[in-house]
């Protein structure tokens, strides 16, 4: 190949990516676009691709940002008090365990490590029904706990952490022990410290399962005041809450808080998703 | 010096003493891996057991009553049957379209020929960030009815009638295909990114010295380096196929026209949450479990994960 036709390679090549990512994009930016524009515009017209770029304004924040919107900031609140929650419960759980399966020789390690498989392939839906049971029983319903429970020490996390720490050297064990050093010490010291981006890929990965949860929710909670994003977002959905202010300016900022979480541990993600997702 | 330990262990039977058995090497392992053991019995044994308990039973509020196979043989009725075709059908062509598209993105994403990679690698994964809520509520404005509706006006740009999306099968099934291929590429193509890095240059160099052309090369070199990735990501993606529920209810609320959207855990959702029918619901919960089962090992069978050799 001559060294121009690689060069056209190259530009029809981006040309074409160009184009996949305004398609991909188109839906996002059309979010927040129609976060801009009247509501009775949207009302009338729908989203309507000829529309005046003159009239666009803040209008539909400000009814979120009134006393309209303040069950949304109760749901926002829900949500960040939940996702937080699980980030900090979830890391801290499933990363001893991970850690635990990979690291040391037991007996059972390699049964416990089957059931977590195992559990991988349970779909949580047919499990719905009992815990949604137990949880009336426990007199759970419409709780912060409940909304939680189910991811506290998720699969996924378990077997990612396991095997980003096969990978960590097993000789600081022996030294940090020959130290005086306690086994936990071991790991809130030495060990936890050197599985960083693992933290960090998980924190993305069950921060926006957790923000971005619905079904559950949607059924272990109740109250008005207890709903989750989604959950609240959802029944501004339905036929009687056609509220197109609140509709898409919050939904334009419930996505806020998880690209900041995103920009915030981006530069593990990847590296992260590398050691844990796919090697098998 | 364990032995010493040991006795002064029992002299003092103290705060110390468990300490210190806690600590040991043999022990501490089982407390590192007990909030799992903990969740699996509460979160994951007992509720599969009661699953199956319940699904033979009719759960009323205050009783319950033994009602043997009743439940499954309710589960033969045309609505199931057209819910389970629904699901099949969306996890048919999730798979085909999560699979290949992404495959083919990222080995050009790959590619040193391509100008400003991670702007597009970066771009095609934000529809990941947003909720099927958020998501679905911008595609059902953008595939409106009216003719006003975005996607409506495309078409009718190019002389063709507004489409009533979320009222033909057809089209709705289009829609809750497309949300989902929207909102996944992105990972997926991270997925397969992650495992490209494993394929070593040199089985393209021996390629090319063997005047391999990139067809073959793609073929021969790429695809067997990828396919740990590809079992994965299909495996992934058949399960949460099955388990799908949120794309049909953001565009009809678990009540679409003639059941067009009716997925099997929103059929699940339906009969055991809305019509407080428990037993019924947990049946089909069993069902879905044994199809789901039935098909990843059909699945991984058929791609030979279990071969010892990979």
């Amino acid at each position: 190949m001559g060294k121009n036709n690689k060069k056209w390679v190259s530009i029809l090549l981006t040309v074409l990516f160009a184009v996949i990512t305004v398609i991909a994009l188109t839906p996002v930016v059309s979010l927040i676009v129609a976060s801009m524009r009247p509501s009775s515009e949207l009302m009338r017209q729908g989203l309507s691709f000829f529309f005046d770029p003159a009239a666009l304004d803040l209008g539909n924040y400000l009814a979120v940002f009134s006393e309209e919107g303040a069950s949304y900031w109760q749901w926002y609140m829900n949500s960040l008090i939940v996702s937080g929650g699980l980030i900090v419960l979830s890391l801290f759980f499933s990363s001893m365990v991970g850690y635990a399966l990979a690291m040391y020789n037991f007996k059972g390690a390699r049964v416990i490590f089957m059931l977590v498989l195992f559990v991988l392939m349970v779909p949580f839906e047919i499990l719905m029904l009992p815990l949604y049971q137990m949880m009336i029983g426990l007199n759970l319903v419409d709780t912060y706990f409940a909304v939680m429970l189910p991811l506290i020490v998720a699969p996924v996390a378990v077997f990612f952490f396991r095997q980003y720490c096969l990978g960590l050297p097993k000789e600081l064990m022996e030294s940090a022990r020959i130290d005086g050093c306690t086994e936990y010490g071991i790991f809130f010291k030495i060990m936890a410290p050197l599985m960083g981006p693992s933290f960090a890929a998980m924190a993305i990965l069950q921060g926006l399962t957790s923000w971005n949860n619905f079904l559950w929710p949607l059924l272990i909670l109740r109250s008005n005041e207890m709903f989750t994003l989604p959950v609240g977002l959802a029944t501004l959905l339905t036929p009687y809450g056609n509220n197109y202010e609140l509709l898409f300016s919050g939904s334009v900022l419930t996505i806020v808080p998880i690209v900041i979480l995103f920009l915030f541990f981006q530069k593990f993600f990847i590296s992260g998703l590398t050691v844990g997702g796919v090697k098998g | 010096m364990e032995r010493s330990e040991t006795m002064s262990n029992k002299k003092s039977f103290s705060l110390k003493g468990i300490l210190r058995f806690l600590n040991s090497r043999k022990v501490a392992p089982y407390v590192f891996v007990s909030p799992f053991i903990v969740s699996f019995l509460v979160l994951y044994l007992y509720p599969m057991i009661q699953a199956i308990v319940m699904s033979f039973q009719q759960v009323l509020p205050g009783q319950t009553t033994f009602i043997g196979t009743h439940n499954y043989q309710r589960i033969l009725n045309p609505t199931f049957f057209q819910a389970l075709g629904n699901t099949a059908t969306y996890v048919f062509f999730t798979v085909i379209i999560l699979v290949m598209i992404p495959i083919v993105l990222s080995v050009f994403l790959n590619s040193k020929s391509l100008y400003f990679k991670n702007f597009f690698r970066a771009s095609l994964f934000i529809p990941a960030l947003t909720s099927v809520i958020v998501a679905g509520i911008i595609f059902r404005m953008m595939f409106g009815e009216s003719e006003n509706s975005f996607v409506n006006e495309l078409l009718g740009l190019v002389g063709m009638e507004p489409v009533q999306w979320r009222y033909g099968a057809g089209t709705g099934m289009f829609l809750m295909v497309l949300l989902a291929s929207w909102r996944w590429i992105g990972v997926n193509i991270l997925y397969f990114l992650a495992g490209l890095q494993n394929v070593s240059e040199e089985l393209y160099e021996a390629a090319d010295i063997d005047g391999a052309n990139p067809w073959q090369k793609f073929l021969f070199v790429t695809m067997p380096a990828l396919k740990p990735v590809i079992i994965f990501v299909a495996t992934i993606t058949i399960i949460n196929g099955f388990r799908m529920f949120e794309e049909s209810f953001v565009f009809w609320e678990n009540s679409s026209p003639g059941n067009i959207g009716l997925t099997v855990v929103g059929y699940i959702y339906r009969e055991g949450i809305q019509q407080n029918d428990m037993g019924f619901g947990a049946a089909i919960g069993v069902v879905l479990m044994l199809i789901i089962f039935v098909v990843s090992i059909v699945q991984l069978k058929f791609f030979g994960a279990f071969k010892k050799e990979d």
